[in-house]
Order: C-alpha cells, then structure tokens, then sequence
C-alpha cells in the first residue's frame, strides 16, 4: 500500500520535473505570450496617452459606446490567448521529433522515464501548462492596462470610476477562466495529432501533419459533391472559441455579460468529449511510436 | 540471478539479421567487454539489452522484460550509448537538476565531486564543452547513479588519448568502490583489455567467442615459428596463421603448452591478436557482401 502510495509520488516528482525541463528548452512557451501581453499594454498606453479629452467625455456620455472601453481588453485578451495556441502548435509539432534530431532521445531514455511519462508530459504542455501560463499574463496585463489608464486620466483631470464601470476585468477573467479548459480540451485532437506526427517523421512535421487533411479536402471539392470533411474541419477549428464565447456557439451574437457563460452546455457537447477520446487514442500510438525510436 | 540473461536473441531489420539467436549470461559483478566489426551487432545487442530495440527470443535484464518495462528497468540501469547525446540546450546545472528530480538513485553530491575535479562550469550550456567535456559531465551523471548495472556502447569515441584514459581511469576507480556489472562495447581494444573479466566477440550476428579472460589465457597460445618447423606447427592445427619478418606467428586455441614450447617462443596473445585472429576474415567478405 504504501509502496503503491511512494509510486504515485515518484511519478507526481518526474511529471514535475519533465515540465520543467519542457519549459527550459522551450522557452518561447512563456516568452512569447508574455511578449504579447507586454506589447498589448504598451499600445493601450499609448493610445490612453493621446485620447483626446473631448473623445473620452464624448464615448462616456453616450450608453451605446459603453462595450468601446472593453475594446482593448478583449484585443489584448485575445492575441495573448492566440500567441499561447500558435506557441502550442509549434511546439507540438518537434516535441517527439527534435529529440531524435539532436540524438539526445538516447539520454532521455537512458533514465527512469517511461515512454508513457515522456508523451503525457508533452501533451501537457498545449493542453495544461501554456492556459496556466496564458490565464495570470491575461490578469496581470489587464490590470496593469486598466491601472495605466486610470492613471493617464487621473494626471488629465478626469474621474477614473466611471471608467470602471465599464471595464469589467471579473467578467473578463472569469470568461476567460470558462474558456482555456473548454480550448484545450476542444484542440486537444490537433495537439495529439501533432505529437503523433512529430513522434513519426523525421522532418517537415508541419507537412506531414497537414498533408491529410489537404488530400481529404482536395478529394472532397473536386470528386465528390458534398464536403462534409471540410464543414467538420472548420467547426473544429472555429468551435474553440465560437463555443465557449458566442450564442449556441453559433458565431452570431457574442457573449457579453456573466449570464451569458454557459458552461453546462459547452462542458457537455458530445463533440467535446468525442475529440478527447480521439485524442487519447492518437497519444496511445505516440507513445507506442515513442518506445522504438532511435536517432534519425 | 544474472544480470542479463538471454536465449536465442534475434533482431532483423527488414532483410538483414543484426542479431542471429545468441545466448548471454552476464553474472553480477563481471566487466564484460562485447568486441566486433564494424555491423557485427554489438549496437543492436545492447540496444535490445537497454530496451531501445524489440527483439526475437528471451532477454530478461535484471529479472525485467526491457523492450516493455524500461522505465523501471533504468532505476538500477544506466548507459551511455554513444558520444555527445547530453541536449545542447541544457545547462550543466540544469542536468544535475533534472537528474536529481528524476532518478531516485541519483546522489548529487558524487556528481558534483566528480564535476569538481574537471574544468566544467555549472552555468555552461553543453553545447558550450568541448567533447572531452561532454563525456567528462556524462560520466559524472552516471557515477553518481547508484545503479547495478552500467551499458557502455562506444564511450570514448572520437576521444583523444587522454581523454579516454581518464575515463577508463575513472570507470575503474568507481568500480572498485561499488562492484556494478559493466557492459561495454568499444574499438579500442588495447585500452580495456587489462579492464575487463570476460569477453565476448560478435560476428556477424553470432557470438564467436564468449569466455573470461583467466580461459582466454588458458585457452590461446600464440607461437612464433621459423620456416623448418612450419609444417609440425601446422599439424597441431592452429586457428589462425599470418606471416611477418620471415617467421610466421601461428594462434593456437586449447592446445597444451608442452606441445607447442618445442615449436618456438610462446606468447600470450592479447585481445587485439585475438580479434585480428579470429576476426579478421570476416571483414573481406562482408565488404564483398
């Protein structure tokens, strides 16, 4: 029993350490949302900086202009939550492979980690570690901005609060809380995919790993009359935000108020939960891929 | 228990047998040396030993399946499988790190020791050590592993002379403190001869001798003979024969050495004579192949 119990710990210990080590290498990981995020604010204070009073005075007057102070929240928000899917995929793409090109695959398997623990460390990565990087960068960066600006209009001579009313960081933050576990889960298909391809080619990973979907797509529009491959594809790859952040995920009226988050419907959409069971199937022959590969 | 113990081990890739069914049994506490040509399988052999490989036949390595349970298998299993596979991007600190987090029987402090007495930074990224270097800290993470078992496939490749001193050097220093099996495979024959308890030569796949070194004493003789006792040599039928400054030095393999004094002097071979001897006709015809 207790011997079982020190396992688990051992394994909690290495899992630990592989991210780590994962985050040492592949430091764009956090570098580059945190980028950003930094170059995010630096614009909003820029433009805080030369909004001319009567602009200001003219946007808060009027209650139809109120979701305009939102505006660089949300840009912020998302170009951050963007540079975290765009580090992910890239990184998925050489996680398995980079190893074997550098021949450093004959170390990592020279220790007491399994092939196992090797990809779920790495399939972590996309779908754990980069949202707990994202979400406190977000946070922060917002606060920073909205701390900036009252500021800014402070020194200018105008009432921050009402400013505050309108910009709703808790609404933003939670929002954003409801909708990095529902992307990653919903893209956890594609990073699988990804490690799958990475664990297999030799090079051009990308290539490899979008040639299919280009000979399904190509078959589909100039063969067949239907394309439901491509109708398929392109929910996929749109529902990781028109789900979580727009009516019925329809992509036609987006959310704008705390009632609006619906995480009972999105948490149990069967296209959710049938990715992540593909997902689990694609990480298994990774790592079956895994145990028999030697340096290129 | 052996350390290793196969039956009939048999790897093919596609259409060429690496490993032709060989039978292994390494006891606790050897030094055993796997000498070979080049394509003799000695890689594929240890690959399968380490469970980087699937294979044909039985191998279990220290009671453990290792194609299957190599995770476990490299809590008592350390290797260095070729020069220069620490990741460049690491810091050298990083490696005692990681190290430290993931393996239960790594004990920091020997590392560091043994880093100590080199000229290896810690906050040195490895792509920034020379290949000496690279070595030095890979032999400085596996000392400091407390494992049963040490895998060498080619250690000192691409070595100068004294780097590979100092590392056979150390291994043996070690080995006397901790009495670990060693396996190792390498070119440089000369340099762990006086090293190793047993010896293995692989051909083609096949073990063409697996013996220790007090049998490989006993066993070789190696007489040099003048020209007018050529044909009684002969008759004793000696497993190998070349021919150098007029005389011609003939090995012999478990002929008495009352036998053979009378033919000429006697020498005991050493295990580079050894592989030229018993080895040195397979090279031509797997270059023909």
């Amino acid at each position: 029993m207790s011997g079982e119990r020190r396992e688990w710990r051992r394994l909690a210990r290495t899992f630990y350490w592989q991210i780590r080590r994962e985050l040492w290498e592949h430091r764009a990981l956090w570098v580059a949302p945190l980028a950003v995020a930094a170059f995010a604010v630096i614009v909003h204070l820029g433009t805080s900086l030369t909004a001319s009073d009567a602009g200001r005075a003219a946007a808060l007057a009027d209650p139809a202009r109120a979701g305009e102070f939102m505006t660089h929240y949300s840009a912020m928000t998302g170009v951050t939550v963007v540079t975290g899917l765009v580090v992910g995929v890239l990184y998925s793409l050489g996680a398995l492979q980079g190893e074997r090109r550098d021949r450093s695959i004959l170390f990592w398997k020279s220790l007491p980690v399994s092939d196992r623990m090797t990809v779920l460390s790495k399939a972590a990565v996309p779908l754990v570690v980069i949202p707990l990087i994202v979400f406190p960068i977000v946070v922060v960066a917002s606060g920073l901005m909205l701390g900036l600006q009252s500021l800014v209009w402070s020194l200018d001579g105008f009432d921050p609060r009402p400013l505050w009313a309108r910009v709703d960081l808790p609404f933003l933050w939670l929002a954003l809380l409801y909708g990095l576990p529902f992307m990653a889960l919903w893209n956890a298909p594609f990073y699988a995919w990804m490690l799958l391809v990475s664990a297999w080619s030799r090079r051009v990973a990308f290539l490899w790993a979008a040639a299919p979907f280009a000979a399904i797509l190509m078959v589909e529009h100039l063969a067949l009359h239907h394309t439901p491959a491509h109708w398929l594809l392109e929910r996929r790859i749109g529902g990781g935000v028109l789900q979580p952040y727009s009516a019925n995920g329809e992509g036609v009226v987006w959310i704008e108020r705390l009632s609006d988050l619906d995480p009972a419907r999105i948490y149990t959409l069967p296209g959710l939960w049938i990715g992540v069971l593909i997902a689990a199937g694609l990480l298994y022959a990774a790592i079956r891929i895994r145990r028999s590969r030697t340096p290129n | 228990m052996a350390v290793v113990d196969a039956r009939n081990l048999r790897k093919t890739y596609r259409k060429t047998v690496a490993l032709d069914g060989i039978d292994l049994s390494i006891g606790e506490g050897r030094i055993v040396g796997l000498l070979g040509p080049n394509g003799a399988g000695k890689s594929t052999a240890l690959q399968a030993i380490l469970g980087l490989v699937s294979h044909e036949g039985e191998l279990r390595v220290l009671g453990l399946d290792p194609w299957r349970q190599r995770g476990a298998l490299m809590q008592e299993v350390c290797f260095i499988a070729d020069v220069a596979v620490l990741p460049r991007w690491m810091r050298v600190g990083q490696t005692l790190d990681y190290m430290a987090g993931v393996h239960p029987r790594f004990a920091r402090a020997r590392a560091e020791d043994f880093l100590a007495r080199t000229t290896i930074r810690k906050d040195s990224k490895v792509r920034e050590l020379s290949k000496g270097m690279v070595t030095q800290l890979h032999l400085a993470l596996v000392m400091a592993v407390d494992a049963r078992l040490l895998v060498l496939d080619e250690p000192t490749l691409g070595l100068d002379l004294l780097y590979r001193k100092s590392f056979f050097d150390a291994l043996l220093s070690d080995y006397a403190d901790h009495q670990r099996t060693i396996l190792l495979s390498t070119h440089d024959v000369h340099e762990i001869q006086h090293v190793l308890t047993d010896v293995i030569f692989l051909d083609r796949g096949r073990i063409a001798l697996g013996a220790t070194m007090e049998e490989v004493e006993a066993r070789f003789v190696e007489v040099v003979v003048a020209d007018d006792r050529l044909a009684a040599a002969r008759a004793l039928k000696p497993v190998s024969e070349r021919r150098m400054f007029g005389r011609t030095s003939l090995l012999f393999d478990g002929v008495e050495r009352e036998r053979l004094a009378p033919l000429g002097e006697l020498r005991t071979p050493g295990l580079a004579d050894l592989f030229v001897a018993l080895l040195g006709d397979s090279v031509p015809r797997e270059a023909a192949a």
